[in-house]
């Protein structure tokens, strides 16, 4: 189960991380919907972009630039976060759909808990596999932490200072 | 000050919602400590030696006298009956249970205040200069502009994980009183020949291990651009900071590797797309925040109060107050006041709950309601009548809070040091207390002149000991004993300086006799009205090194038994410390 557009949905991809053994150039990508690592995609393009859908996960560390040319064969992107401290995440997100006009599935994988949903959907990420270990029904409670936010992301596009009239500056001084 | 609009309001309110869930959720055990421990910090909760420290954010240290009576409230009703301000012009009370902070944060929402990313690696409270908007050398308030950078950094969906914490801080005046070269974003507002707005950006200054003056990165960029600016320096750092070594993960390290030049081409490169974007500050946003700084409604007066010179001629005590502890304000017959909460022999930046309720009707009485937190420790009246100062004095000497010292040798800035933080190697607070006993002498301190002394009890530096004309640091030479190394020449303003360190280190008590040594020959050399720093810089060094340790240092030391023994160690700290 993963949750995509504020929803529990069921979740038939397959995220492929590579074993201590397996390379890239030649670890066998099963048949069906897999997301497989930038690295797999890199070394197996020519077979790999032959596939009806096909999802790619970027590592913390990796450039989204990376996938300028190819970014509209991907039905899912995936961004790992390797430790929820790990911020980098946000940033690669924000680049794909800022930058490199990304509008598929983004997926935020890895250590991806609760409190960090409503960051996550800002910088946009529209799906969310929670840790396994959690309860997917709390996770969701993230996303609607906040009914307002002041600058401006991947969502909202203006700030609140364009978005409302804040003339409304009137509340008692305190 | 700034009010909160509905929105503001809101945005605060719904974080003490979901602060107390996720406290509930880590009492359930739902939350281990380590997925929960990111969480408090960026509402400001650490775990110390003796329960959880909340700080509570200030924002570029304004203060109501309603949100003081707050602080008041607080500190009597979930601490002991004190609450300590900070370097960073925050305050943060000390022995709190954590079942009670969500009720904390409601009673501060109620005032319009929050804990909001006080810690944890996030941007921190933006901090400024504590005499904004009064002082003669003022060229741009840069008020709107701290408050526009505090509601664009407040929860900001992409910087909440940075490699480290990031402090920004901003001035406005020809002096630089916010030490905008020791952050990590520094903003200098100012304006350009043609008297348009724009900002000065200095980039990866900041203490800690590795002390750095700040770079400047942008001579002068138009203040639309300030928050884009700001995002692309966040966005580079956020994407290359180092997050493999805690000690190298500010800013500061990242823009020494790559170099000011490479550094700038990614931060501008980045800046392209968003430069003119929906991200531009609008001039309709500018006026409705500084609608909230105007003036207060000042009378029409004249800067001659004969009163006041007479006595002066009578009193000593008040005449030293006002040479120190009152600065000259832009508007004539005004003055600006800094209360002293570094009376010798009490904890620099501490104000118990009766202080806090008496300061609070004196800002009413004396100053529109409002005051600033220093990044001193001391608090400020910014706007008192000058025909009200023999009584304010007066009020000020009862409640303890007028020792004449501002800028002098009892002016201490000190770190929690051991006492209350698991990190230092050695103890701060009871030095400034011994240092601060030993120089007391008012006449002596104001014959020495300006001078500034900081205290860190480890290198993370949390008492800015490099910036200090005299720094000391705690250090170990082998487990569990106590030495103090003493550095000269460190200096914060507009010839921002690190301090060098001067030899092996000292014992607790040698430390006040080293300052004292380091006194004489500053005495002795000083040309007219030179300053202690004026003297290190124009003599060097060595004639200092050279008196103190020209004869043994010999002291009484009595040994302590436990450096950490002032309290009962409850819990397990990993790491701490009131400035991370
Ligand atoms: S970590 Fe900071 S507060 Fe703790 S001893 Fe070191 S300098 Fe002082």
């Amino acid at each position: 189960m993963i949750i995509k557009n504020k929803e529990i949905i069921a979740d038939d991809w397959m995220v492929l991380r590579l074993g201590e053994h397996d390379v890239a150039e030649s670890v066998t990508v099963v048949p069906g919907k897999v997301i497989v690592p930038l690295q797999v995609w890199l070394k197996q393009r020519d077979a790999l972009q032959q596939r009806a859908e096909i999802g790619v996960w970027l590592a913390s560390d990796e450039r989204p630039e990376t996938l300028r040319d190819d970014i509209q064969k991907f039905t899912v992107i995936a961004v790992d976060f390797p430790r929820f401290s790990d911020g980098r995440g946000y940033s690669i997100a924000f680049n794909l759909r800022a930058r490199l006009g990304y509008t598929g599935e983004l997926r935020a994988i890895g250590d991806v808990l609760r409190d960090q949903l409503f960051y996550m959907q800002r910088v946009g990420f529209d799906a969310f596999a929670p840790r396994s270990d959690r309860n997917i029904e709390d996770a969701l409670k993230g996303l609607s932490d906040f009914s307002e936010v002041y600058q401006n992301s991947c969502e909202p596009k203006l700030p609140l200072f364009r978005r409302v009239q804040r003339k409304g500056n009137t509340a008692q001084q305190v | 000050m700034y009010r909160y609009d509905e929105y503001d309001q809101r945005i605060v309110d719904e974080r003490v919602v979901q602060f107390r869930d996720q406290v509930r959720r880590r009492l359930s055990g739902e939350l281990t400590e380590e997925e929960f421990m990111p969480l408090r910090l960026q509402n400001g909760l650490y775990m110390q030696i003796h329960g959880y420290m909340l700080r509570i954010a200030v924002p570029y240290g304004l203060v109501s006298s309603k949100q003081m009576r707050m602080f008041a409230h607080i500190a009597r009703q979930y601490d002991r009956g004190y609450g300590h301000f900070t370097t960073r012009q925050n305050i943060q009370f000390n022995w709190l249970k954590l079942e009670e902070t969500p009720n904390i944060l409601a009673d501060l929402a109620s005032v319009q205040m929050h804990a909001i990313q006080t810690s944890g690696n996030c941007v921190r409270n933006i901090t400024s200069d504590e005499f904004v908007g009064v002082a003669p050398d003022e060229v741009v308030d840069p008020r709107p502009f701290a408050e526009i950078l505090r509601q664009w950094s407040t929860f900001h969906p992409e910087f909440a994980y940075l490699p480290r914490k990031f402090k920004i801080a901003i001035s406005g005046a020809q002096e630089d009183r916010a030490a905008i070269y020791a952050h990590d974003i520094g903003l200098a507002a100012v304006r350009n020949e043609q008297g348009e707005i724009g900002f000065r950006v200095l980039v990866g200054g900041g203490l800690g291990r590795t002390p750095v003056i700040g770079t400047e990165i942008c001579a002068f960029l138009p203040w639309q651009h300030v928050l884009t600016y700001v995002e692309s320096i966040l966005r580079i750092y956020n994407q290359y900071g180092r997050r493999d070594n805690k000690f190298k993960a500010r800013i500061k390290i990242l823009v020494k590797a790559l170099g000011i030049d490479e550094f700038k081409r990614q931060v501008e490169a980045d800046w392209t797309d968003l430069k003119d974007g929906s991200g531009t500050l609008t001039a309709e946003e500018v006026e409705r925040v500084a609608g909230c700084f105007t003036d207060p409604a000042y009378e029409t007066l004249s800067n001659h109060d004969s009163t006041i010179s007479a006595y002066k001629a009578d009193s000593r005590p008040f005449t030293h107050w006002v040479m120190r502890n009152v600065r000259p304000h832009r508007v004539p017959g005004y003055v600006s006041v800094v209360l002293s909460l570094k009376k010798p022999g009490c904890t620099p930046g501490d104000a118990t709950a009766e202080q806090m309720d008496a300061i609070a009707d004196l800002a009413d009485r004396y100053s529109f309601g409002e005051l600033r937190v220093t990044h001193k420790q001391n608090l400020v009246l910014a706007d008192v009548r000058q025909k009200d100062l023999i009584q304010l004095w007066q009020e000020a000497t009862a409640l303890e809070l007028a020792s004449p010292n501002i800028g002098l040798l009892t002016d201490i800035i000190s770190c929690p040091g051991a006492e209350f933080c698991t990190l230092a190697n050695a103890r701060s607070i009871p030095l400034a207390k011994s240092i601060a006993q030993r120089f007391e002498d008012i006449d002596f301190q104001h014959d020495v002149g300006e001078i500034s002394i900081n205290i860190s009890g480890c290198m993370n530096a949390c008492g800015q000991h490099h910036i200090g004309n005299i720094g000391i640091t705690g250090v170990e030479k082998k487990a569990h004993d106590e030495w103090y190394q003493v550095s000269i020449g460190g200096a914060e303003g507009n010839l921002s300086s690190i301090g060098k360190i001067i030899g092996p280190s000292f014992t607790f008590n040698q430390v006040p006799e080293v300052i004292d040594r380091l006194l004489q020959v500053y005495l002795q050399e000083r040309i007219e009205a030179e300053s202690f720093i004026e003297t290190v810089r124009r003599v060097g060094h060595e004639p200092f090194k050279k008196h103190v340790f020209a004869t043994e240092l010999t002291v009484e030391e009595e040994p302590v038994a436990d450096k950490h023994a002032v309290v009962p160690a409850k819990y397990e700290v990993p790491f701490y410390s009131p400035r991370f």
